[in-house]
């Protein structure tokens, strides 16, 4: 079972900024999920293998083409915050 | 009789235009949301130059097609280039996608009127539509109750008679919960016939889009209209398309077919009405000509805890590109890892939330092998029941959901019982198959219930042919809400 500690833990990995609230909230909503998901146990899967995907498709290529994508401004009008055509984000080395 | 069918004799036939037919929705849409809330952006001006093209073929004599000029509400997690898709989320409030949904651009390219972007629980992930970070959608058989969810929007567009088509997506029942919540027929196809290019993703393994509609050939002649192979999404099933409305004539019935009754989904947590309801439907399908057989699927009631741990995990990777840097909201922070952070607590909403939580538990160092692994393998069994039972089968059938429409607020806050809504709809996806909700009856307040069919791979035409054979012997689905 999960703990507050680990709830922490996890967020982070996530990168998630909990509250104190919803940290208590998640760590007995957690618990309560995993204790429900359990359940899987009562199956023996030990010769099981694993589905990844519904319909099995493998060996899909396609030839890897450069194309010109035509409206560059529809891409930059998304950038929370740039200059000219240069995506500005917080600094990430000292110096 | 199909709605789609009888707008385009109406526009060929001049009785209407598609301006007239486009503006008589754009006017319903105005008066219903002040209580439905189930567009969260309306395209008026765009529909309407859309429609005023499709007249001037018909005033110029030219033959049209048979979706030309058919208004129809897209959920908002579809991209639609030039137009707000928000996913319901904070998040992106103000994402105006660079490029077209292959569904959307196929519609397009039909002459489909495009009314709008449907409301929708954030990211898809929910079964009421109240995880929306902009507004609740009234169901319009009592607005006080949930449309379900995840596409609750576009099923409550269409019971409303906002638009006569829409598209939704279905992850573990997102399409046909809402449909029988909302007493419409909605289609979850087979993984892979209908291409995911630009449906922003939520489980990957197991996302579909499909229609919503009134009638069962609406739904098919919309299948049609977006099934096939798409070279952008490498999921994408390479196969010989039938023509899925070829034999949906009057008359006919179900003789030679043999319907599996999932004998798991009666008992325990099954409102009385509903199983009163299935059941009689049931007798029905005898009446029409089919072999009815009880089939056990001993593994079914495990889909929904190992839903609840490949969906979430999925998600959580799928989720991580919501970082604020090159489109989204995005928190300014002096600190790269502050920024993600607290973009990503500001922009996310609590099941979203919930859910990457898990999700990332799940796949964590340590845990991968007890949970993730444990999921996939039990995924297999379920599988594997169905193969057993399509041996013996034509199609399944069982309750869409347990319950009618619950009161709006009454499970937001017990995940578990949320969660417990799709209980018989999440095992189809694990296994990849094709399930419609049709409506099936009321419950004594007055609120729809869906009945569901389940077919083998790629056998839409005979869930289709079965649906509409039902539908032809009942009169549920001429029935609408009252709204004023």
């Amino acid at each position: 079972m999960i703990d507050l500690e680990q709830v922490r833990k996890v967020a982070h990995l996530a990168r998630l900024e909990l509250e104190a609230g919803e940290e208590e909230q998640f760590t007995t909503q957690l618990n309560s999920i995993l204790e429900y998901v359990e359940q899987l146990n009562e199956l023996d899967t030990a010769d099981v293998p694993p589905t990844t995907r519904a319909i099995e498709v493998s060996n899909i290529h396609r030839a890897d083409q450069l194309e010109t994508f035509g409206d560059r401004e529809s891409l930059l009008s998304n950038v929370p915050d740039r200059e000219d055509d240069f995506i500005k984000v917080p600094k990430i080395m000292e110096g | 009789m199909s709605l789609i069918r009888e707008l385009h004799r109406q526009l060929t036939q001049k009785e209407r235009s598609a301006v007239e037919i486009t503006q008589s929705y754009l006017e319903r849409i105005k008066a219903l949301e002040p209580q439905l809330h189930s567009f969260l952006t309306v395209t008026e001006a765009t529909a309407i130059a859309q429609a005023q093209a499709v007249d001037q073929k018909i005033a110029a004599g030219e033959d049209i097609g048979l979706l030309e000029g058919i208004p129809i509400g897209l959920k908002d997690n579809l991209c639609t280039r030039g137009v707000r898709t928000t996913c319901a989320s904070k998040v992106l409030e103000n994402f105006v996608p660079p490029y077209e949904s292959t569904v959307t651009q196929r519609l397009a390219e039909l002459g489909t009127i495009a009314l709008g972007k449907t409301n929708l629980d954030e990211f898809a992930m929910g079964s009421s539509t109240e995880n929306s970070a902009y507004q609740v959608t009234g169901n319009p058989w009592d607005p006080s109750r949930v449309p379900g969810g995840s596409s609750g929007g576009s099923a409550a567009a269409v019971a409303a008679d906002e638009c006569p088509i829409a598209l939704g997506s279905d992850t573990g029942g997102s399409i046909r919960q809402p449909a029988a919540l909302c007493g419409v027929v909605g289609l979850k196809p087979t993984y892979g016939l209908v291409s995911r290019y630009g449906l922003v993703a939520y489980a990957s393994s197991l996302d579909q889009i499909g229609p919503l509609s009134r009638t069962v050939e609406d739904a098919a002649i919309v299948l049609q209209a977006i099934a096939g192979h798409d070279p952008k999404d490498s999921t994408s099933l390479n196969v010989e398309l039938p023509d899925y409305t070829q034999n949906l004539k009057p008359g006919l019935d179900c003789k030679g077919r043999t319907i599996g009754i999932i004998q798991e989904t009666f008992g325990e947590g099954l409102d009385p009405v509903v199983d009163a309801a299935v059941k009689a439907a049931i007798a029905q399908y005898e009446a029409l000509g089919a072999t009815v057989k009880t089939i056990s699927l001993p593994r079914f009631r495990y889909g929904l805890p190992s839903y609840y741990i490949i969906a979430p995990s999925e998600a959580s990777s799928n989720l991580a590109r919501y970082d604020g840097v090159k489109y989204g909201a995005r928190a300014e922070e002096s600190n790269l890892v502050s920024m993600y952070t607290k973009t990503r607590a500001a922009g996310f909403g609590a099941e979203v939330k919930r859910r990457i939580m898990i999700g990332t538990y799940a796949l964590s160092a340590g845990y991968y092998d007890a949970y993730y692994l444990k999921a996939q393998k039990v995924r297999t069994l379920i599988k594997q029941d169905f193969e057993a039972a399509f041996q013996a089968v034509d199609a399944l059938v069982c309750p869409t959901s347990p319950t009618t429409a619950f009161t709006a607020g009454s499970k937001v806050d017990a995940p578990i019982s949320m969660y417990l809504s799709d209980l018989m709809t999440i095992p189809v996806n694990l296994a990849g198959l094709p399930g419609i909700s049709i409506p099936c009856g009321f419950d004594a307040a007055g609120l729809p219930i869906g009945l569901q069919l389940i077919g083998n791979v790629l056998q839409e035409q005979t869930l289709f042919e079965m649906a509409y054979a039902y539908e032809q012997a009942t009169d549920w689905h001429t029935k609408t809400p009252s709204l004023a």
